[in-house]
């Protein structure tokens, strides 16, 4: 009897020992698991912060690099200063003349190019046939990919003679050529955002204007746009961003002399351009002014992010 | 594995900081500088490393940030195509001429004016003349198309004309070809562009009756020209391949190579 008892309670034991053993080996195994879970998390870690790392930097080189040239100048003078003459012997250092190119190209650009893209989207969203959607989407796409030195080469070649010949004034490279040029290029952006927008609008809306006796164009007017008409903001922010941080195509289309952009047809510099044609050959305050003027470039496309971020927040609510 | 990588391209973008200008690596000479140097500098650079098998790079940057290059020792010898500054001999750096470049006065093939004498065209480009038909050619108003602030050409071009911050530009654009182009394109513009890449779409109009000729640049008698300078660094020796590099490109061999990149020596 005792020994039975006995052969029980060793058997409990023994039991007991695998589970133990058992117990430990999966808790190894979990932990190498989570070893492994907490390396790779920390590899996406890092690879996002590289991003976030690259930002930081980016933006405190600016801060740091564009202060001083300001304080130098003041900034009054600086933001509002008329003249812009960096290597004269007497240099003036006042960026006024690009930053009002700067919004009055963005702003031409916003004109032309929302009512052609904002009419496509509205065409390719609710009126077109599948397959003439798909095709126009392919064309829209491609022209977002066309690299911006193509949109400047073929603005120098075809766009600035022409405009020269049509308007009969001495030289084409002007406001007018940029702001076409800019135009272009924003038209996809503004596209496809807004048929997203316009795609996503309940059915059920356009079906119950439909059912009430709305025609379909009263319905996609009165209906779908008001209800996608955040998307539709934010596209146009978006163009707004695009048009605005623009360097190349604009450079070659626009004369780059610091006018005054007092008329359609003046030779006139962009705030992007501004930097990037006097970069290569700067020196001292020139150089420290052209980081100032990046500064303000990138103050400017901050203000349109945030813009931005408004726009699609209120349009998830 | 990731991360292995992440710090092996990081050690290799922070190496190839330190290889863009190798002065210290022994049979390497680098040069940096004035992008209107390109055709001529490559000549030469390539027929010393033919010569010699010491590396030669060329950084085209312009002539400021070259002269910048050799003043802080990111480079062995700088590339300016137009004098020192009297601000930049006193920081040590002096000057060596090697060669001569005739800007070249362009206008459309369309127009008629032939001939400008420099007084003529520092007029135009202070906007004093405004009209072709002034000087001779067609009613047209004249366009000015020039070089951006800090340009070697426009610098060249603006010191020789002593139209220095009076330009009344109606383009600038941020190179030789565009201006070319620009030029090619319409009918009632001027614009200046080194002789060595003026090409049949443009006219060279003679300047006081004397053409951009290389022969005519050498004696002097075309004045519209600029020098290219080597700069060195006065107290600092040179390293033995850049010193070899140097004497090779000044010496009269390398003159033919000079020629033949449509400059004119000045040894």
């Amino acid at each position: 009897m005792k020994t039975r008892k006995n052969s029980k309670k060793v058997n409990h034991a023994i039991q007991d020992i695998k589970w133990e053993t058992e117990y430990k080996h999966q808790q190894k195994k979990r932990n190498r698991t989570q070893t492994m879970e907490n390396i790779i998390h920390g590899i996406f870690l890092l690879l996002g912060l590289i991003t976030v790392g690259c930002v930081l930097l980016i933006t405190v080189y600016l801060v740091i690099s564009g202060i001083p040239a300001i304080k130098e100048i003041g900034i009054a003078d600086f933001l509002f200063g008329k003249e812009w003459a960096s290597t004269a012997a007497q240099p003036e250092y006042g960026i006024l003349p690009f930053i009002l190119t700067s919004i009055y190209g963005t702003a031409g650009a916003i004109v032309i190019g929302v009512p052609i893209g904002f009419m496509t989207a509205v065409y390719l969203s609710k009126m077109a046939s599948p397959k003439v959607k798909s095709a126009m989407q392919t064309a829209v796409s491609l022209l977002a990919g066309i690299p911006s030195v193509v949109y400047g080469l073929v603005g120098m070649l075809v766009l600035v003679p022409g405009i020269r010949k049509i308007f009969n004034v001495p030289d084409g490279a002007s406001l007018l050529a940029a702001i076409i040029v800019l135009a272009i290029m924003i038209l996809p952006s503004i596209i496809k955002m807004s048929v997203t927008a316009l795609d996503a609008v309940p059915k059920e809306y356009e079906d119950a204007s439909l059912a009430l006796g709305a025609t379909p164009v009263e319905t996609y007017f009165k209906v779908s746009v008001p209800a996608a008409k955040s998307g539709i903001a934010a596209a146009v922010v978006l163009g707004v961003g695009r048009a605005i941080g623009e360097a190349m195509a604009v450079m070659m289309v626009a004369g780059n002399v610091p006018n005054m952009p007092d008329s359609l047809f003046q030779s006139v510099r962009f705030l992007t351009t501004a930097v990037s044609s006097e970069m290569s050959y700067s020196s001292g305050l020139q150089r420290q002014a052209l980081f100032s003027i990046a500064l303000v470039l990138f103050l400017f496309i901050m203000l349109i992010n945030v813009t931005l971020n408004f726009f699609l927040k209120r349009e998830k609510e | 594995m990731k991360k292995l990588i992440t710090i092996v391209l990081a050690t290799v973008m922070a190496m190839s900081v330190f290889t863009g200008c190798s002065s210290e690596v022994a049979g390497a000479v680098s040069t940096d500088g004035s992008t209107s140097m390109e055709k001529v500098i490559g000549a030469l650079g390539e027929a010393f490393q033919n010569d010699t098998g010491i590396t030669f790079t060329y950084n085209p940057t312009g002539s400021g940030s070259g002269i910048k290059a050799v003043q802080e020792g990111r480079c062995d010898i700088g590339l300016s195509s137009r004098d020192l500054k009297a601000e930049e001999k006193d920081a040590g750096l002096t000057g060596t001429i090697l060669a001569y470049d005739g800007i070249a006065i362009i206008v459309n093939p369309e127009n008629p004016v032939a001939d400008l004498s420099v007084e003529t065209i520092a007029k135009i480009y202070k906007g004093e003349i405004t009209n072709w038909a002034e000087v001779g050619g067609n009613d047209a108003e004249i366009v000015l198309i020039g070089r951006e602030a800090g340009s070697g050409t426009r610098d060249g071009f603006e010191s020789i004309t002593d139209t220095e911050d009076a330009c009344k530009y109606r383009q600038e654009l941020t190179s030789t070809g565009d201006v070319i182009t620009t030029v090619a394109q319409n009918p009632g513009a001027i614009g200046y562009a080194s002789v060595a890449s003026v090409k049949d779409t443009v006219k060279a109009v003679t300047v006081d009756g004397v053409a951009a000729t290389e022969a005519n640049i050498k004696d002097g008698s075309y004045v519209v020209q600029r020098p290219f300078v080597l700069v060195t660094k006065a107290d600092t020796p040179l390293t033995e391949s850049a010193q070899n590099f140097f004497d090779y490109i000044t010496s009269a061999d390398a003159n033919e190579i000079i020629s033949a990149a449509g400059v004119v020596p000045a040894n």
